[in-house]
Parts: C-alpha cells; structure tokens; sequence
C-alpha cells in the first residue's frame, strides 16, 4: 500500500530486548528514528504507547504502538517481507524457534535475574542453575544446528542470531562486573563461536553497546543494588 | 499430513486450549490423559527440558509449550476458522494479550496456594490483573477476537471455568458481575460457542480434586 511508512523506537542503549529491535530491523533493512528514553524518566509518549507495561522497546509503524521484543521481531518479518525472513516458512520449524525464545525468555533471563540479584548460599545455587540452563541451550541449539552455526552476515540473519546476539554480545562486560565466566568456551563451544560469529558482522558491532560505557552502567546497578529493569 | 495426538491432563487449563482448538480447526486427533505424578516414557522423551503436558505430537514430531502449539495449529491448519487476526498489526495485539495472560495468570493462581496476609496481597494484585483484561484486553467486543473466538479466547480460557472453581473451593469472589460486567458477558458468550459448550472440563471432578490439593498445600 502507498503512501508513509513511518517507523519509530523507543529504546535504551543498554537494553537487551531494545537490541533484539534494532539488529531486526537493520537486518531487514528498514529505516526508523531512534528515540532514546531514560528509563528513570519516561516519556509522555511511551507511557502512552505502553500503558500496560510501561517498558521498552517500542515500535511505533505510521503511528501504532507494538510492544514486547519478540512480538516486535514477527510483527517485523510479517510486515516487511522483503529481505532476509528472520523466521522460518515452515511451521514446525517456527515452533522450534518460539519454544527456545520462550526458553531463553523465561528459563536462561529468569536465572541471569536470581543470580545478580543474590548473595551468599543462595547466589551460589543461582550459578549452578544459570550452568545448567547454558548447557540446556547449547544442547538444543546443537540439535537444531545440527551441521553447526551456518556462515552468518547481516542479510541472512535471523531470529536466534538475533536473541543470541542481544544476550551475549556483550559477554565480555557482563564478564568484567559480575566477576562470572557464562559463556565459557570449553563448556558451551557452540554457543561461543556462535557469539564470536556474530560480534564480528558490521551491523552487529553497529547495535551492540560500547563496552566501557555498558560496564560503567552495570558496575552502578551492581553497586547500588538496583533491579534491571526496562 | 500425519497422525496428530495430545498428551494432556483432564485438570489443566493448557490441555484444554489445546483440546478446544484442534476441535475447533475439525481436526482428528488421539487424545493420551497423562497421570503427572507417573509420566509415561513418551512425554518424557518428547518434552525432555519441561516434562510437561500439552505436548502436540504431529507425524511424530512434538511441539510442546500450550501457545506455541496453538500458533502451530493455526499455522498448520490455516482458516476453517481463521484463529488470529489476518492484519499483522492485529496479530500482535493478541499476541500481546496472549503473553500477558501467561504472564499474570499464574499471579491469580497463588490465591489458590495461599493464605493470610499473602493470599490477600496477591488478591488485590489478581483484581488489578483482572481490571486490566477488561479495560484494555477486552474492552468493548463481544470476544477477544472480535465477533468468534481466536486463540486469545483460548489462552483465556481458565477464566471461565478454572477461577470458578478456586472461588468456589476458597469461598471467595474475585470476578464480581457488577465489577467486571464485560467480563462477565464474555464468560456467558464463550460458554455457550459450540465447541466450548461441547468439551467442557469436568467441573465436579476438579471441585473436588483442587479441594484436596487445597487440603494438602494447607498442611
């Protein structure tokens, strides 16, 4: 259909699920306006957009707000059809895609969370469980990856690439704050050079945050004990 | 296209999405009821990270978690009816919708599991969930999906017969008439849609099944 095709984010720099958006659409190739909020002062519009949840990210497409990352990574590729699909045509495969997004969602973020925000004993049960869910994943994506990661660049990327790009890119800070080697290499190989892959395409160094500025913003929440929170 | 079962359980709200869809979609199926504190060895070995129930199981490919099933349905057994908004505009808003009851749903079921000062504040926070659903979720149609129900009805569907009967067993009312009256009508409307009105869960069966986990929980 004619006539504007208006897309804007509402997004933070240091926000995972705020990469997820930007690496889709810079995939695809579709040009948007970045709005960056400060999460301690939201504003008017994204209250508005988001009212339920108040969070970002935020697509707004010619004027209509849609919400949650990862409904805003299929409303992308349903709505652009043009340039790389960042999910699979066929069905059984798309369900293979959504049960390990929900599994990254829900099981490894739901461990990262226990394991910053405890001490003592209690942290200490947290590593095992975020190991154990590291070696669920690697185990999984080796399944479905069975001649391992394919040559990725930023036109046949898709939807893991992305959820693995958001989540480990940035190995390397999480590492330097939390003092916690998580994507271990000898214990994770797959998901390791997978990372590796994907943090040397141009397009992922142009999304992902800078390093210094992400740990200077990790080692304040750590610090102040603060609840991550977008 | 291959021989489809469900491996589900007679008491749960997420065996029954998948129940309600596949008849909706007239598609055959063998049905296995799964005893959950004696899995058989097949849910094990398809659903091997949750060892849950629904699992779908398509030409002997299994696909586990309640929604991505139904998205697998849907996907499959496209129209006839059509059980998501063909607009991806509106598609997302379900899917929206569809989150934030697997989201907040399991909020409104800690009342079941506890009591006191804490079933009181999960109480009040299960009234603003509910709030929301009406206001913003539903609003004014006469379903989630407009004039027929589409999966979001589905992944609502323990509101019409599992709250019922929490509030039952706890003797309390959370989802008052006059309070939530949309919700109210949508329950009425959902109830009486064929295929719901046809296949609905055992009501008496789990008065009694939940009261005893009640019984148990407490003690």
């Amino acid at each position: 259909m004619e006539g504007e095709n208006e897309v804007k984010l509402h997004g933070m720099w240091a926000s995972t699920y705020s990469k997820r958006v930007e690496l889709a659409l810079r995939v695809k190739g579709i040009p948007y306006e970045y709005i960056e909020e400060d999460l301690r002062n939201k504003s008017p519009l994204l209250l508005q957009y988001n009212s339920v949840y108040k969070k970002v990210p935020v697509l707004v497409h010619n004027g209509k707000p849609i919400t949650e990352s990862y409904i805003i990574l299929e409303y992308i590729d349903e709505t652009w059809q043009n340039g790389p699909r960042l999910l699979p045509q066929d069905p059984y495969q798309r369900a293979q895609i959504r049960f390990w997004a929900s599994f990254i969602q829900q099981q490894l973020f739901g461990s990262f969370y226990k394991l910053i925000s405890s001490n003592g004993e209690e942290q200490e049960k947290a590593v095992e469980e975020v190991f154990e869910k590291m070696n669920v994943l690697e185990k999984g994506m080796k399944e479905l990856l069975p001649e391992g990661v394919p040559e990725v660049d930023g036109n046949n990327s898709g939807v893991l690439d992305i959820l693995v790009t958001a989540t480990f890119g940035p190995y390397k800070a999480h590492e330097e704050v939390f003092g916690l080697k998580v994507l271990d290499p000898e214990k994770y190989p797959l998901l390791f050079s997978w990372v590796q892959k994907l943090n040397e395409i141009p397009l992922v160094k142009g999304v992902l945050p800078p390093h210094d500025k992400l740990v200077a913003l990790l080692q304040f929440i750590k610090q102040n004990d603060l609840k991550p929170s977008s | 296209m291959g021989e489809v079962n469900l491996h589900g359980e007679w008491s749960s709200p997420f065996s029954y999405r998948v129940i309600w869809a596949l008849k909706l979609k007239a598609i055959e199926f063998e049905y296995i009821e799964e005893d959950l504190s004696n899995k058989s060895p097949l849910l094990l070995q398809y659903n091997p990270i949750y060892k849950k129930i629904p699992v779908l199981v398509h030409g002997g490919k299994p696909i586990s978690e309640s929604m991505i099933i139904l998205e697998y349905i849907e996907e499959t057994w496209p129209k006839n009816p059509l059980l998501l908004p063909s607009d991806s505009f509106e598609r997302a808003m379900a899917r929206f919708w569809i989150k934030f009851s697997e989201e907040k749903g399991p909020t409104i079921w800690k009342i079941f599991v506890t009591s006191g000062e804490e079933q009181e504040k999960v109480k009040n926070e299960s009234l603003e969930i509910l709030r929301t659903i009406e206001e913003k979720g539903l609003g004014e149609k006469k379903f989630f999906g407009g004039e027929n129900i589409d999966l979001l009805d589905l992944a609502f569907g323990w509101m019409p017969y599992w709250l019922g009967v929490i509030e039952e067993i706890l003797g309390l009312k959370l989802l008052e008439a006059d309070k939530f009256p949309r919700l109210h009508a949508w329950i009425k409307n959902f109830k009486q849609v064929s295929i719901i009105k046809d296949n609905p869960p055992d009501r008496d069966r789990m008065l009694i099944h939940f009261s005893s986990l009640r019984e148990k929980l407490l003690h």
